[in-house]
């Protein structure tokens, strides 16, 4: 993904370590996405795309952090999001970006979900070390 | 304790009591903007003044002892109000740090004069202090009050025709509370002999994999018992996002509004009774 300028006065980091916090990351990614001028689609599907990767950054990563703010390109503004774990990692990074496949109990659909749903979409893990992800979405 | 510190600064307080407390008035008055009227805050001060003053008379400058007793169960019912009111922490310590500016205009330079500035303001911090674990107190005892107030009317199940019940969600739904939704709803079922369910999500603001699975597993539930469930309130935005996530209802009725899923309901209970006029049961 391109490296496109933030608006550091926007930018905004939410610690994820219950279940609490992933509805708290989802407030400030909504948040967000209505002062970026996103239509109420992309909202929520920004927003729901936020969902699935906070509740991997939990359960998956063990906990983490998520950051979000709005960035801007030429002619378009969007929001930025970024979670990111330290915990066991994907193995097959390919695989877990399968429809219906899951290593727990949930529906398979989350990682998958959330790339459809977003315009931009980056998935960087080392095993052993963690995961990153990060997506982004333009208001159009 | 150097009684005789007190002392001096106890005929002060007292011989000057008048002018410090409209002072001390004035210094919190301006920082709370005219949020609280000057008579209220008045009659708050000068109860405080006169108790400080007491327990100084008694019990020195120990701030934690028994002779403050007055003072701190006054210094609860300040934090208190001022946590209802909405004030800030920092708007309800300076009602207490104040007498400090207020007193530091009054005593000369003299040795003495800073000593016992010192041990008083020293003991103002620490009623300060007091005044800003009660205020913190209170507001944990207002936002558990609140949590407890939200669980009792997050789950309503609600009769809405003869056969048919309805569940309203509302905010998010997390494990907890998703069971105790089905735990409701398959009660209500049996207990109004009820066939149809209808589950209303128009309340809750993102459907995600998680929300999703939640409410496939209740239909299912809702299924083994008998009963057929629409799900109602799916939105455009809504509709778009189930679609992008790939989430499948398969088929179980999906209906824009409540209305529709009412109407659905009803269709379905005529068709049945339709069979049994034929004399088929």
């Amino acid at each position: 993904m391109r490296n496109y300028p933030a608006d550091e006065a926007s930018r905004e980091e939410v610690a994820i370590q219950a279940s609490g916090d992933v509805v708290k990351a989802r407030q400030t990614v909504r948040l967000l996405a209505q002062q970026a001028g996103l239509s109420l689609v992309n909202q929520t599907k920004l927003v729901t795309a936020a969902s699935e990767l906070g509740r991997n950054t939990l359960i998956y990563g063990g906990g983490g952090t998520a950051q979000a703010a709005i960035v801007r390109d030429v002619a378009r503004v969007g929001v930025w999001v970024r979670f990111a774990d330290t915990g066991p990692g994907i193995p097959d990074t390919e695989l877990a970006l399968t429809d219906g496949w899951t290593s727990g109990s949930g529906m398979g659909l989350g990682l998958s979900g959330a790339r459809r749903l977003v315009d931009e979409f980056e998935l960087d893990s080392t095993p052993g070390v963690g995961t990153t992800v990060t997506v982004l979405k333009w208001a159009r | 304790m150097d009684s005789g510190d007190s002392k001096r600064l106890l005929e002060l307080l007292t011989a000057r009591r008048a002018e410090l407390i409209a002072q001390w008035e004035q210094a919190v008055g301006a920082s709370l903007h005219g949020r609280l009227s000057t008579v209220e805050l008045g009659r708050e001060l000068s109860e405080l003044y006169d108790a400080v003053v007491d327990a100084l008379a008694t019990g020195g400058f120990a701030g934690r002892s028994s002779e403050y007793a007055v003072v701190r169960s006054l210094l609860v019912e300040l934090s208190r109000n001022r946590a209802r009111q909405g004030f800030t922490p920092t708007e309800t310590a300076v009602s207490v740090f104040a007498l400090k500016e207020v007193l530091e205009s009054l005593l000369g330079g003299s040795v003495e004069d800073i000593h016992v500035y010192l041990q008083f303001s020293r003991l103002l911090d620490d009623l300060g202090l007091f005044t800003v674990e009660e205020y913190a107190r209170t507001r944990e005892e207002i936002i558990s009050a609140q949590s407890q107030q939200l669980l009792e009317l997050s789950t309503p199940v609600v009769k809405l025709w003869d056969g048919v019940v309805g569940v309203p969600l509302v905010g998010t739904l997390d494990s907890a509370r998703t069971q105790v939704v089905m735990e409701k709803l398959l009660q209500a079922l049996l207990d109004s002999n009820s066939a149809h369910a209808i589950i209303d999500i128009t309340g809750v603001p993102a459907v995600d994999t998680q929300v999703a699975q939640h409410l496939l597993k209740t239909v299912v539930a809702a299924r083994m018992m008998g009963a057929e469930c629409v799900i109602s309130g799916i939105r455009p935005q809504i509709a778009q996002t189930i679609v992008g996530l790939g989430i499948e209802f398969g088929d179980i009725p999906t209906k824009a509004t409540l209305a529709d899923a009412l109407r659905h309901a009803l269709v379905e209970i005529d068709k049945a009774s339709a069979t049994r006029a034929a004399g088929l049961l």
